[in-house]
């Protein structure tokens, strides 16, 4: 208690001597990063649950093509729960003489219990959520429908026997699917108007659904209830089935971004270890007087260690608030990458883990030095030179390895990752901190150059060249991260089309029915269009390697694209197209026709570790195909040509029904006359790539921005090191200023000298961290976005400028208190 | 043993006495070789008295007075406080009983400059686990004539004022033994007079034994004797 008290009261004090802020600050940069990160990934985590479930419309949906019964529905309602049914066949919907074949679907009340109905006044206009289902007697077609058959809102359609208005355009349903094969346009109306279209008859498609809602707890026990009443051949789906990638997708990211956050974290720990000796320095005299006066080496240590206690309870609360801001101006630049517009709220989760993580840097970072308090000897009271014998080696830096290690362990609980990122991790601060060694000991050979205050500034980066070199990693990693990226989103966002050949295609046409083809092809040139190889289209699933069942071999595999369950698009084709080139076996000729070979696509191939020879057997339309892989290609997507995975010889397939796919280029003119094209041939798709592009741009645009403002924590923790290493040097600073001065130094000139250390370590920073940048960014562009890496010169002048402004900015304010100092005062003291 | 004495106390410090130093030797090791600080000193110190230890800068005063306090270990001979032996007991035992026995007042003060002068005082009785530490610490400050002066940091105090600070904060736990480093030593001459007074006047009151490491002889005169050390012995 007496601990406690004397703590608390010291604490309040000691904030004013300045050590206390900068390891408070360092905490909450480090807690803020993590936090920030952690509501982030909690929270789209949680939205990806969400819209996972809004795909079925539902927590669980039970199909089956028979009507369903009633007391599923009763069941529901007895446990509390929302229910709702649908019924959707495939039928055609005629305005006068225009017809679309259409994918109808016909609801109750309260659809969908899950995700949101977007509707709007005109085709193709944006989408406004919209409460309720069609009325009677009403109906809300697709855009596309409704442009293929040229109707309007307001206007009439037939469906069957029935006629409806059209009280809204429908521009997306939750549960419509997104296949590619799926597309035909789709139209909700209002179950009560079903009878009488009188679609549905004897032997008519027909599928029946009944959705579920509710609370999670009570939705578990009937799902268990239903799994054992459910009739054969009625299907259930719950939130398990809806978009695994999505969640894998998003967990990688989110251990992706935690291990970013670490590298903040990192840096704190260093400005704490920083701030905690000098703490522990200028306190040696203070302890020593407290066992003088009769406190004992436990009394002592216990009063350090409740204040450290009530430093990391303050930090996590200010860093959690910093992380929560930042995580809600990161969720602002990322909306658009998240299919729901509202997010769950935050948790409490990733507070309690940055309290952790803050207790965590303070025993690897803090603790050590602080233990010397506990063993300064009660005679320095009166011999000053009387000090703790030094820690031993294992002391002063096992904990803090054992704490990095234990955080990255955390975050990559997998021997083989956690290896390597802690491996790698130490490479490349011993890699920066080698080149940073480097750069300091040039620049103090030149200093012979220049000016007195300069010299002066660059022979004090020189003399204290631990704390120079630590400010170096911190700066050098956080402003190469951010140009990193920063080229990489200027690679993303530059118009590289430009530098691709001007008459690449620009749409994709798929799902050609076989016998409008000739007619098609015949159609896009009359548009003017250039097409490119028609190649057939049908859908299989891969089953068996050499006669081993997928399930029993693929399992661990499934990470790597899910090739291995995923139903693929087939083609065959007797012609091995410019954009492919075989790296192993050989492509087929006439004389191969009619045999079972398969050409496979390198990605493919090594995603599942198959070799040439080997056997694949495929499940195509209900009958197994088996084939030997004969040759693998490297294929270059950017042709933007038709290219599939899997190309079969030709002679095997031609009796399976597929369609035809095709791509071509239209002049930016004619674009537009592709509506005339939609109307004519309704079962095509139409996919307009530059929009995908720019879609697929956007998105990893964002993704960068995200790991950008990450490492923006970064750059803030390079601060935080700043000034703690300007702290521990304060007194040295303030002799020195007091020195300089009395032998006739003006204040100008001592600040100059201040600017000029600041500025020379924040160009050298900017220096070392542009040669990063720019190795990784000839990396990352040519490996992982593949485009070409041009050489920039921004990204240098834009390092070595920035560094030089930010460091010498943030060096100016932590020692203008001690330039200000009247020289009397210091040599006084 | 050269000393300067009253007879009348002489004869009642062999009767009751509080300290006693029995073939005291503190040798350290330095770059030339083992330095022996303090040599074979006995000495005896009787309950109430007041001794001053006189000598040249390096004939180690102050190295005895740790040795005498239980601030330091002798690499020889042993230490009886109040009857204990400090040789006997480890670093937090020697703590406790200093907090018990022993009042300390500095050269240079030594206040912590985070505590105000009343949370100054207060210390010694809060580590003593004292829960009167408030009422008694602001009485001593009065004594001391800071009454005006509790709610102030250590930096708002002149140098006089800081070590009055000092020396009600050792007064404040009536301690049995005073140990005085130079108490004066950072002080103008004035100022060292009137801290002087106010030392042995608080002494004189509260019957404290007094140890007195000093250069002053003004103050040294006011001892009752007066022990001279050279080169590591007494004179």
């Amino acid at each position: 208690m007496r601990a406690v008290r004397l703590a608390l009261r010291t604490l309040a004090r000691e904030w004013r001597s300045g050590e206390l802020g900068v390891l408070l600050l360092a905490l909450a940069v480090a807690v803020g990063a993590l936090t920030g990160v952690g509501f982030l990934v909690g929270r789209i985590g949680a939205a990806v649950a969400l819209q996972a479930v809004s795909v079925l419309g539902a927590d669980i949906r039970l199909s089956s093509p028979q009507p369903l019964g009633a007391e599923y529905l009763d069941a529901a309602a007895h446990r509390g729960l929302r229910s709702s049914s649908t019924t959707t066949l495939l039928s055609v919907v005629f305005n006068g003489e225009a017809s679309q074949l259409t994918d109808i679907e016909a609801v109750t009340a309260g659809y969908p219990l899950r995700g949101r109905v977007l509707v709007a006044d005109a085709p193709f206009a944006p989408g406004v959520p919209v409460q309720g289902i069609p009325a009677p007697g009403e109906v809300w077609p697709a855009s596309k429908l409704l442009a293929a058959v040229g109707g309007t809102v307001g206007g009439q359609l037939s469906i069957g026997a029935a006629s409806f208005r059209v009280a809204h355009v429908l521009i997306s349903r939750p549960d419509q699917g997104g296949t590619f094969a799926e597309l035909s346009p789709s139209l909700i109306m209002n179950a009560v108007d079903l009878p009488a279209t009188r679609l549905i008859q004897p032997g008519s498609r027909v599928t029946y659904a009944a959705l579920f809602a509710g609370d999670r707890t009570r939705i578990d026990s009937f799902e268990g209830w239903l799994r054992a009443h459910k009739r054969a051949g009625e299907r259930l789906r719950d939130i398990s089935d809806a978009t695994p990638q999505v969640r894998n997708a998003v967990d990688r990211a989110g251990r992706f971004l935690s291990l970013a956050s670490l590298v903040s974290v990192l840096l704190c720990a260093i400005a704490v270890a920083m701030a905690a000796r000098r703490y522990v320095h200028r306190h040696l005299d203070t302890v020593a007087l407290l066992k003088t006066l009769g406190a004992t080496r436990g009394f002592t240590l216990a009063v350090a260690l409740l204040q450290l206690l009530a430093l990391a309870l303050l930090a996590a609360l200010l860093g959690s608030a910093l992380g929560f801001v930042a995580q809600e101006w990161l969720l602002r630049t990322i909306r658009g990458l998240l299919a729901t517009p509202e997010l769950p709220p935050v948790t409490a989760t990733p507070i309690a883990v940055g309290f952790l993580t803050a207790l965590a840097v303070l025993t690897g970072f803090a603790l050590p030095a602080l233990t010397q308090l506990g063993r300064v000897p009660a005679v320095r009271v009166l011999r000053r030179d009387v000090g703790p014998p030094p820690l031993r080696t294992l002391l002063a830096f096992g904990p803090a390895i054992a704490v990095v290690l234990l955080l990255i362990w955390w975050m990559v609980p997998e021997r083989r990752l956690f290896l390597w990122v802690s491996a790698g991790l130490a490479a490349f601060v011993a890699v920066l901190a080698i080149a940073g060694a480097v750069l300091v000991a040039v620049a103090g050979r030149l200093r012979g150059r220049v000016g007195v205050a300069w010299r002066y500034g660059v022979a004090n980066l020189a003399r204290r060249r631990a704390e120079s070199l630590v400010q170096l990693v911190a700066f050098g990693t956080g402003i190469m991260v951010l140009l990193l990226l920063g080229i990489i989103r200027a690679d993303l966002n530059s118009d590289w089309r430009r530098t691709l050949p001007p008459d690449l295609p620009n749409y994709f046409f798929i799902n050609i029915p076989p016998d409008q083809r000739a007619g098609f092809i015949a159609y896009l040139h009359g548009l003017g269009a250039r097409t490119t190889r028609v190649l057939p289209m049908i859908r299989g699933r891969l089953i068996a390697i050499n006669g081993v069942s997928v399930e029993a071999t693929q399992r661990g595999r499934e990470e790597r694209g899910g090739f291995a369950t995923r139903e693929q698009n087939l083609t065959w084709t007797a012609e091995l197209g410019a954009d492919n080139r075989i790296v192993a076996g050989r492509w087929w000729t006439p004389a191969d026709s009619g045999k079972p070979l398969v050409s496979l696509a390198s990605e493919f191939q090594e995603s599942l570790g198959l070799q040439l020879g080997d056997r694949l057997t495929f499940d195509i339309a209900g009958e197994s195909v088996e084939a030997t892989v004969a040759s693998v290609r490297k294929v270059k997507w950017d042709s933007f040509q038709p290219n599939f995975f899997i190309v079969f010889a030709p002679g095997v397939l031609e009796g399976a029904a597929g369609t035809y796919l095709t791509s071509a280029y239209f002049s930016a003119g004619t674009a537009r006359s592709l509506a005339p094209l939609a109307r004519r041939f309704p079962s095509v798709s139409i996919f307009d790539i530059d929009e995908l592009l720019a879609e697929v741009r956007g998105v990893l645009d964002k993704a960068a921005l995200a790991v950008q403002s990450v490492f923006m924590f970064t750059l803030l923790a390079g601060f935080t090191v700043l000034l703690a290493a300007v702290q521990s040097s304060r007194d040295e600073r303030r002799y020195e200023s007091a020195m300089l001065r009395t032998l006739g130094a003006s204040r100008g000139t001592v600040a100059q000298g201040v600017l000029a250390e600041f500025a020379t370590l924040g160009a050298l920073a900017g220096l070392l961290a542009a040669a990063g940048a720019a190795v990784g960014a000839f990396y990352l562009t040519r490996e992982w976005l593949e485009l070409r890496y041009a050489f920039e010169l921004w990204p240098w002048l834009a390092g070595i400028c920035g560094g030089a402004l930010l460091v010498a900015a943030g060096g100016w304010l932590a020692t203008r208190s001690v330039v200000r100092q009247p020289p009397l005062t210091t040599l006084r003291a | 043993m050269n000393v300067t004495t009253r007879p009348s106390t002489a004869t009642q410090a062999v009767r009751d006495s509080v300290l006693k130093a029995e073939n005291l030797c503190k040798q350290v090791s330095s770059p030339e070789g083992l330095l022996t600080i303090v040599a074979d000193v006995s000495l005896e110190i009787a309950r109430g008295e007041s001794v001053a230890v006189a000598g040249p800068s390096g004939a180690g005063k102050s190295t005895l007075l740790a040795l005498l306090a239980g601030l330091d270990v002798p690499s020889a001979g042993r230490v009886l406080l109040d009857g204990t032996d400090l040789t006997g007991l480890d670093e937090d035992g020697r703590a406790r009983l200093r907090a018990q026995r022993v009042g300390f007042v500095f050269q240079s003060f030594h206040l912590i400059p985070a505590l105000t002068a009343l949370e100054n005082v207060m210390l010694p009785l809060e580590l003593a686990g004292n829960a009167e530490a408030r009422r008694a610490a602001a009485e001593t400050l009065e004594r001391v004539g800071l009454r005006e002066r509790t709610a102030h940091y250590p930096r708002q105090l002149s140098g006089g004022e800081q070590q009055r600070v000092a020396i009600a904060r050792a007064f404040v736990t009536q301690p049995a033994v005073l140990f005085a480093d130079e108490p004066t030593g950072n002080l103008d001459s004035a100022t060292g007079a009137r801290v002087g007074e106010l030392l042995f006047e608080l002494n004189g009151n509260a019957r404290t034994t007094l140890v007195l490491v000093t250069h002053d002889r003004e103050l040294a005169a006011r001892c009752v004797r007066t022990l001279r050390m050279e080169a590591g012995r007494l004179a």
